[in-house]
């Protein structure tokens, strides 16, 4: 058999001529057989999701947290610099003053009385992480959100802060 | 009891029988292809209804029934709804003659695990196999729907040029054996594995394998429901059972099409080497079924390795391949094929 190269051809659609095993199919068909059925024969890479999971870096972007500090004190002190700072409108925030008798659980006399993130919104951008000069948002590696209503995936400031050893410390 | 009565009620009963085996192994032949199909490209496949997905047949069946059934609007209503029976139909009734295992004794009675051993089954078979594709074309046509048009009319041509290129490659092998009947030509392949006619005729074999492709319409042959060119072709218009049945149409062409081809060149249910015994009872007739099966599996196993191998043909090149390719061949082939069994019947060793 010719090298491809040399071989000549008159028909102008083709660089050359197909030799008679080319133009049988048959041997290139088995080929390709022998290629489908090794990959048969192979395990799957599928990961079984529910079962398994992949595997995702400390670092990724997902459901959002407001951290405490040392001393179990809300570090967010309702400044609304994420909110600003949200490209996609998701986070709303309705900032007060404390009352004397919640003052040991926050840092300031400003606080947050409502925090809301709508998770359908969120983009997952972690600008408002970047924003908070409190250093009280962060993103964390959680990202399984499925919730059959739309209401659901409004995150309120329970949902989002932080607890310690269970129940959450500014409940009344 | 009169034997009028035994026979009625011998015929009744392996027609059942033949009946919900073919439908329920086409059944699960779809699970399996889906497995395969899974397995090729490193997927598991279903797996999550039931023990290892098996219900998933089932879970589909239910979709199915579930969706809506749409008949588009100036559709031809009466042959909208007949079509997808039709094809269906069509596909199955190949199952009456195909012998599924060898005869039993049961009460001194001799059963045929056969509906009916047709003298003229080959040509039974060539006849309704092309029956099928006036259920694709009805069902294109009316739906008033150009892409479905457009399909028909390909499964049609598609149909009629790769049954003359079938047909010569049987033809051969009837010059062979001498007979109509598959019973007949099964029992010709008894004995030593060699005497399966895909060693005496190699070249008939990957004619009507070939050809076999193309009549059931799938990859690389799948032209008539082309997505890329024209939607999904005659079943664009088609939702719920009724693109189920066309579906389910397709895979028992495709199971008994198998079927079909390890009858005629791989012993049918002859098993290689062992002779039927003098009393054949339920176990021979268990064990001949049981082979034929797993033959026909294997060429089930090769459509769908084929189908997740092989791009789809160009237009040009499926029409060029039966044309100039396989039918020219089919026709040397019946040549060669007389000439060769002159020679030997001179000989005295004829086959």
């Amino acid at each position: 058999m010719a090298d491809k190269q040399t071989r000549v051809t008159n028909d102008p659609f083709r660089k050359y001529d197909l030799t008679l095993a080319e133009r049988l199919y048959l041997p290139a068909i088995m080929k390709g057989m022998a290629v489908t059925i090794s990959y048969f024969f192979k395990k799957p890479i599928t990961i079984q999701y529910p079962e398994e999971k992949a595997y995702v870096p400390h670092r990724w972007r997902g459901r959002h947290v407001l951290k405490r500090d040392e001393f179990g004190r809300e570090r967010c002190v309702g400044c609304q610099m994420c909110e600003l700072a949200c490209p996609a409108d998701a986070i709303t925030i309705q900032a007060g003053e404390v009352p004397p008798e919640r003052r040991h659980l926050h840092t300031t006399e400003r606080y947050a009385v409502t925090y809301e993130i709508d998770m359908l919104r969120c983009i997952f951008c972690g600008m408002c992480e970047e924003a908070c000069p409190e250093a009280a948002i962060f993103l964390t590696p959680f990202y399984e959100f499925a919730e059959d209503s739309r209401e659901k995936l409004i995150y309120t400031k329970d949902m989002l802060t932080e607890r310690i050893g269970g129940p959450i410390l500014y409940k009344d | 009891m009169p034997e009028i009565v035994a026979f009625l009620i011998e015929k009744t009963l392996v027609t059942i029988f033949v009946f919900i085996v073919v439908l329920t192994v086409v059944a699960f032949t779809t699970w399996i292809e889906r497995i395969v199909a899974g397995h090729i490209q490193m997927r598991y496949g279903p797996n999550r209804a039931g023990p290892k997905g098996l219900f998933q047949v089932a879970a589909d069946g239910v979709k199915f029934f579930m969706k809506e059934e749409f008949i588009p609007d100036r559709a031809n209503k009466v042959l909208f709804v007949i079509a997808p029976t039709f094809t269906f139909m069509a596909a199955g009734f190949i199952m009456a003659v195909i012998p599924f295992g060898d005869r039993i004794m049961i009460g001194g009675r001799e059963v045929l695990l056969q509906i009916a051993d047709l003298n003229i089954a080959v040509l039974y078979v060539l006849a309704i196999g092309s029956l099928g594709v006036y259920g694709i074309i009805a069902g294109g046509w009316a739906s008033n729907n150009k892409y479905s048009l457009m399909g028909g009319l390909r499964a049609s041509s598609q149909m009629i040029s790769y049954e003359i290129a079938m047909g010569l490659a049987i033809v051969a092998l009837l010059l062979d054996h001498g007979t109509l009947s598959l019973r007949q030509i099964v029992l010709n392949q008894q004995g030593a594995i060699w005497h399966w006619s895909v060693f005496s005729h190699p070249i008939g074999f990957i004619i009507f394998y070939v050809a076999a492709f193309a009549e059931s319409a799938r990859v690389p042959f799948d032209l008539p429901e082309a997505e890329n060119e024209i939607v999904a072709g005659y079943h664009t218009e088609y939702s719920a059972m009724k693109f189920g049945l066309f579906m389910f149409g397709e895979y028992v062409h495709m199971v008994l099409g198998s079927a079909l081809i390890a009858t005629l060149y791989f012993g049918g249910w002859s098993i290689p080497w062992v002779t039927a015994p003098e009393e054949p009872g339920l176990l021979w007739g268990l064990a001949t079924f049981a082979v034929l099966w797993i033959k026909t599996y294997f060429f089930v196993f090769v459509y769908m390795w084929v189908r997740w191998t092989l791009p789809r043909f160009r237009y040009d090149q499926l029409m060029n391949l039966g044309w100039k390719r396989l039918i020219p061949i089919g026709v040397v082939n019946i040549f060669i094929t007389a000439a060769l069994l002159v020679v030997f019947q001179h000989l005295g060793i004829a086959g």
